[in-house]
Order: C-alpha cells, then structure tokens, then sequence
C-alpha cells in the first residue's frame, strides 16, 4: 500500500478555533476549558484515502502574537497549511491573509492550502459571509470548508480534504519534502479511529470530487469542499515545479 | 522547651484609617497633587511627569460618572487579596479580581502615587530607595514592587507581612518575565512606552491567577504552602525506584547535545530532575513550571514545544521545551528544555523512549502510586495529637506537609490555618527580631514553630494537650520518622546528564 507522510501546519488568530477542530478530529472531544494553546502543539494521525494512507504530523500552533516569530519554525517544510478563521470574526479572516501572504514569500515549495471558517454554529453574528471567504479562497487557491466544532460540522471533512490534497500533491511529485513508501500495513489494520467514519467516502476517486455529504451536515454548502481551483495543476497555491538538485 | 509569648507590634502601623474605597475617593486630591508637582518642578523630569499624569487626568472625568460605581463594587472591594500589574506610563497590565479597563483610574492612582514619591524624592525612578514601597492602612496593606517598566502592587486585608506579600509580587513578575523574557519585554517598551503588554501576555493571565490562588476548589492544599516557605514538594517513592527513573532519563537524554533540564512531576510535586553540569534549577523556577503544568489542561492530549523563559536561570533568554505527559495512565509530565530550537523530534523521541522503558520496568505504577498520596498520615506514624505540619528540609529546599484533614480541610478553616502559618513564618523570620522557637496557645490550636540550621518546622496540635512534654515527645517522633524515611520523602543528591 502506498504511503505518504506530510506535515501540516495550523494557522490563524487566537481564540478562533484551532485546537478545538483539531482536537474534536483526533479525540472527538469539545471543551469549552481548554485553554489557549502555548507555543505549539504536535499532533499525529493517519488517513487511509484512495489506497493510500497518508501519515499526517499536525502543528497546531498558538494564535497569540508574542509566538508569530516562533511560526516559520511549523511552517517551513510544510506541506499543507490549515488556515482558520472565525466566521463571526472579521479580523480573523483578514489576519489570515496575513497569513497567506507570508507563506507566500517565505515558503518555495507547493503547498495545499485549505481555507477553515469556523463556527458556523453562530449564524447570527456572522461577519464574514460565504461568498466572500468563497472568493478569497478562489483567489489564492485555496479550498474553503466551513465548521463547526460545536455541531461537528464540516470537521472529518477537513482532514479528508486535506488528505486528497496531500496524495494530488505527491502523485505530481512537487514535493521534496513529503514523504513517500510503501506501507506493510493493511487498510484493516489501521488502528485510528476516525476509519469506521471515512468507510463510506475512501472509495470515491476525491481528486476530481467534491467530499459527500454525510447525514449530519445540513444541506446548504455549509461544511462542504467549495472547489477551488486547487486541482488543476496551474493553480497551486503557489510554489514552483520542483527543481532539480533543489534543497530544503 | 520554653514558653514563648510572642506579641506582634504592630503600632506604627496604625495610621489614618483609610481603606481602598477611601484612598479611591482622593483620587482627584491626589491629582491636584500631582499638578501642583507639575508646576512647582521645571526640571528635566518634566517630559516625564506629563506622559504619566495624562492617563490619570483623562480618566478622571469617566471615573467620577459612569465607573463610580464599578469601583465601590461590593463583591470587588471585599476581595481580601488583590494584585494590580501596570506599566510605569500607567497602562493598566492585570488585576486579579474585575477587569482592568473599567478600573483605569484606579491604575492612574497607582501611578501616580508611585511618580509622586519618586519624583519627589530625587527623581530617578531606578533607584531603590526612592520608591513607594507600602502604604499600612489600619489592616490593610498596600504594597509596591517597582521594577521598570512595571508596577506591582498588592493589597492584602490579612494578616500577611510586607515581605511575604513582597515574595507574592516576585512570583508574578517572573511569572511575567518566563512569558515574555526580560530582554524582550524591555525591547518592547524602549521602542514605544506606553506598550499594552496585555497584547504579549494574552492567553497567559491565567497562570497569574493560579499563581495567585484564585480557585476555591483547589484551594485547600498543601500547595498553598510551597510560596510562602519557598520549597518544592517531592512525590514520595523508593529510592531506588527514584534512582531508576533517573537513570532512564539519563540514559536516554545523554546524547542529545543542548539539552539543559530534564524535569519529570506529577501532581504538583517532583519526582526526579536531570541537569547539564554547571548549571542549576532554581526553587523559585521549578515552582513556576509547576504553576504552568498545573493549570494547562491542554498539555495532556498532545506533545507541545514551546519557548519558556526561567527568570532566575537567564531572565534575558528562552530555553524551547517539550513538555508531554508520560501516558493517559500516568499523569506525570515530562520536561525536555533545550537551547536548540530545531531539537522537537529528537526530543520527541526520547520521549517515546523513556515513557516505553518506564512502563516495561513498572515504573508507571510507582508513579501512580505516589500520585495517591495526599500527604504524611499521622495517625499511622503514632502522633495523634499533631494535626497538622510543615517541615522545611533547609539543605535542599524541600518541603514535606501532613495530609489535611479535619477540621482543616474545609476552606474557612484551612484559610484560618493558612494565615496562622503564614503570621508565625513572619514573626520567626522578622527581621529586626529573628527567632529560633515559638510556641503558643491559641483558642483553638496550639502551635509550635522551630527554625534550625537544617530545618524548619511549624506544627500544629490539639488545644488541649496540656502537659509539654506530649509535645516535645511527639515532635521527637515525628522528626525520627522524617529522619529515617529521608530518602524516600526528599530527594537528596543531584543528577546530572
């Protein structure tokens, strides 16, 4: 079985989300208490997609600004970025094309990125609407999933989304930096807990497909893959064909 | 053994009786004050004066007609404990109860009696003996640690001593100063002095509250005991166990190069500490890490690498440090602090290394073992009429307590007992009067405290033990059992990688 390893770096303002998504995805759980996040945290989890199990090593990084100087250190040699902003939050959404344009400069190789508005659950303060963040995304890009923690909306379909992205960019070989062989293990013997739940998506050819809907998303676009332009091949969010002899 | 009565003089303290309400209600004599100083001083420090007065005098007006009100609050002003944090422009930092914007005249008063005294003395700020150091208004104390560019102050109804709410102040400036660093934070205010350090400290002002002992659900604890006699607790355990543990550390960390300490604790108490040669944990350091793990739930679902900055190590620098906790089984957490910021999946490793030696030499359960306990059972070591003690092992600045039980251990007695301990370390260690032994009989207690060169002891026993020599013997047995369980209660000798 092919296998990919990828690094995944988190990025967006304080207060807006991040842990909790993060969090509710790997151990399904949501706590009003959890604090914000300090420096970064790492996180590890595996995906089985198209027959391919991509190994996935998540920094959830820390929103404050006294830990921005720290964030080059998560972001170089990413492979994909999860930029999160809070749809009742417009600063937030700006802040995270502050984000963008700094991996932008900072970061050579190709990179997916998936654009997050979270908490959706607070439709009556929204602040940043769907078509805007919509075409933003476009713009850069970038897919764009809206969530919510609170209702487990959209959350699994992150980390799927991701998942393809990660495969897409490594069949294309613009990577350097990932990871790539042949895994021993079996797709039954995977041990995360997430697989009952992707049981019913991992057959689907995801790279020309937007993600099912699963029962628990209400039907209105909301916690579904807006395709972007992030699949044709031009329209990577930036970064160049790979260079011979190119070092990172 | 003597009687010794020990009578507190406190006269000089009993001045005007003014409170916080009233001191607040000055405010606008004191910046009366303050333009009156404006105007009489034409001297350099003149620039100076203006930037500090302006936010006092800009506030003055809100203060007088919508936050009136606020600041009489009933629930705010009865705290007994407050701390108050602002930068010496007067931005207001961190207070520990209400919030900090709609108490911006209070911080324009404290500013302003701070640039009051110092002014009018001499005018440079830096300099020790110029400062406002307290205020002593009949019981309540107001206290002042200046240390540019920030201002502390504490204000304390208890029976608490100047130094010890002094002591208190320290422990949140480096608080402070193991977020920010110094060097970072002084940067930070050259470039701009009136800088909202709340931006650099957010996410983080929960450790300050912890620090300060906010909650009352976890308040009555031995804990509580660690700041005021400056020690840290140790999980009890076998020697030999405590020396394994350590030797897994050693052996697995003993080839990564930068890395300066190894800290293993669960629990609020140490079970092993490794360190590079030369260099030293200090007490005051180890008690912010255990503050900072204490109080970050989210350091028990993942690995986190983050910069932290121990104040009495380098105050200028940050050591990055992985922290994790060994296991969901085991909640000991692990500390790996290094100087190279590129050391995570070496560190990471190490981790996965120790934690799976540790569980295969059944050392969790040591561990776990340890976690249970709440503290020395004095009935089963057969002192029965000691209800409860603190014994400070000076060598090595470790401290042991009994379990709390009754009646201390609901949160009006242990505040009571609390504060007895806490009169009876000041009066022991006053300055202008040390003392080797007090013995006293309360109404409801008796206590005895007992400073030696090797040790330090505050015991408390039942009131009606009449005869002393109970006492002495019973003390005798207990100072024979920390003596011949030493080993297994403290942790003697250093470990180096």
């Amino acid at each position: 079985m092919k296998a990919i390893e990828a690094k995944i770096v988190v990025l967006g303002s304080q207060g807006v989300g991040k842990t909790s998504i993060v969090a509710k995805y790997i151990s399904n759980i949501y706590s009003k208490e959890i604090g914000p996040t300090i420096g970064a945290s790492f996180f590890t989890c595996k995906i089985n997609l198209n027959n391919v199990k991509v190994k996935m090593q998540l920094w959830d990084t820390a929103g404050q600004e006294r830990f921005k100087a720290m964030a080059p250190m998560y972001y170089r040699n990413a492979n994909a970025a999860l930029l999160v902003f809070d749809v009742t939050n417009h600063t937030s959404f700006d802040e995270v094309k502050g984000w963008v344009l700094e991996l932008q400069k900072n970061v050579q190789e190709s990179m997916f990125l998936l654009l997050v508005g979270n908490k959706i659950d607070l439709e009556e303060r929204r602040a940043v609407s769907h078509e805007e963040a919509v075409m933003y995304a476009q713009s850069i890009g970038a897919q764009f999933i809206e969530t919510s923690v609170v209702r487990d909306q959209g959350i699994e379909q992150v980390f799927i989304s991701i998942g393809l992205g990660l495969i897409n960019l490594s069949s294309e070989s613009k990577c350097s930096s990932m990871r790539r062989y042949e895994s021993k293990d079996s797709l039954l013997s995977s041990t995360h807990s997430s697989m009952t739940n992707l049981s019913g998506i991992q057959y689907y050819d995801g790279v020309h497909m937007a993600i099912d809907i699963s029962q628990s998303v209400e039907a209105n676009g909301v916690g579904r893959v807006e395709i972007g332009g992030a699949w044709e091949r031009e329209a990577y969010a930036h970064g160049y064909p790979q260079k011979t002899g190119w070092c990172c | 053994m003597s009687d010794i009565s020990n009578f507190s003089d406190d006269d000089d303290s009993r001045q005007e009786d003014c409170a916080l309400v009233d001191a607040l209600s000055e405010l606008n004599f004191e910046e009366n004050n303050i333009e009156n100083i404006r105007k009489r001083k034409n001297s350099d420090n003149q620039e100076q004066s203006e930037t500090n007065s302006d936010p006092c005098s800009s506030n003055s007006l809100n203060f007088v007609d919508e936050e009136y009100d606020y600041l009489h609050d009933s629930e705010w002003i009865n705290q007994k404990c407050q701390v108050f944090i602002l930068s010496t422009a007067g931005k207001p930092i961190y207070t520990l109860h209400g919030d900090e914007d709609k108490l911006n005249p209070l911080f324009g008063l404290l500013q302003a009696l701070v640039s009051v005294v110092s002014v009018s003395s001499n005018g440079n700020p830096d300099e020790d003996d110029d400062c406002i150091r307290s205020i002593t208004a009949k019981n309540t104390k107001f206290v002042f640690l200046i240390k540019n560019p920030l201002i502390l102050v504490g204000v304390n109804k208890s029976k608490r001593s100047e130094q010890q709410i002094l002591n208190q102040l320290m422990d949140v400036y480096n608080q402070i100063i193991f977020i920010v660093t110094l060097k970072h934070m002084k940067n930070v205010y050259e470039k701009r002095n009136n800088y909202d350090l709340r931006k650099l400290v957010a996410g983080s002002e929960r450790w300050i509250d912890h620090l300060l002992k906010d909650e009352k659900q976890t308040r009555i604890s031995n804990n509580s005991f660690v700041s005021l006699m400056h020690s840290v607790r140790i999980l009890p355990m076998e020697a030999t166990t405590r020396d394994n543990i350590t030797k897994t550390i050693q052996t697995n960390c003993s080839k990564i190069k930068n890395l300066v300490f190894a800290v293993l604790i669960a629990n609020n108490k140490l079970i092993t500490l490794v360190r590079m040669k030369n260099y030293c944990m200090h007490t005051d350091d180890l008690r912010l890490i255990f503050n900072v793990v204490e109080c970050s739930e989210s350091f028990k679902t993942a690995e986190n690498w983050l910069p932290l900055c121990l104040p009495k190590f380098d105050p200028n620098g940050a050591l990055y440090c992985h922290i994790s906790y060994l296991s969901d089984d085991c909640e000991a957490c692990l500390l790996l602090m290094t100087v190279d910021q590129e050391s995570f999946s070496v560190l990471s490793n190490a981790k996965k290394n120790i934690t799976e030696k540790l569980r295969r030499s059944n050392y969790m359960e040591a561990i776990n073992e340890g976690i249970k306990d709440k503290g020395i059972n004095l009935k089963t070591i057969g002192v029965p009429d000691i209800r409860h003690f603190l014994y400070k092992n000076k060598k090595n600045t470790q401290l042991l307590c009994s379990e709390i039980t009754t009646p201390y251990n609901t949160l009006e007695q242990f505040e009571r007992i609390e504060a007895m301990y806490y009169d009876l370390h000041n009066r022991i260690h006053r300055v202008s009067r040390p003392l080797k032994l007090i013995y006293e009989m309360h109404e409801h207690e008796i206590q005895l405290a007992w400073v030696t060169a090797n040790y330090e002891l505050y015991a408390t026993f039942e009131p009606l033990v009449e005869k002393k020599s109970i006492i002495i013997a019973q003390v005798n047995k207990l100072l024979k059992y920390i003596k011949k369980e030493e080993d297994k209660i403290f942790m003697t000798g250093t470990h180096i990688f």
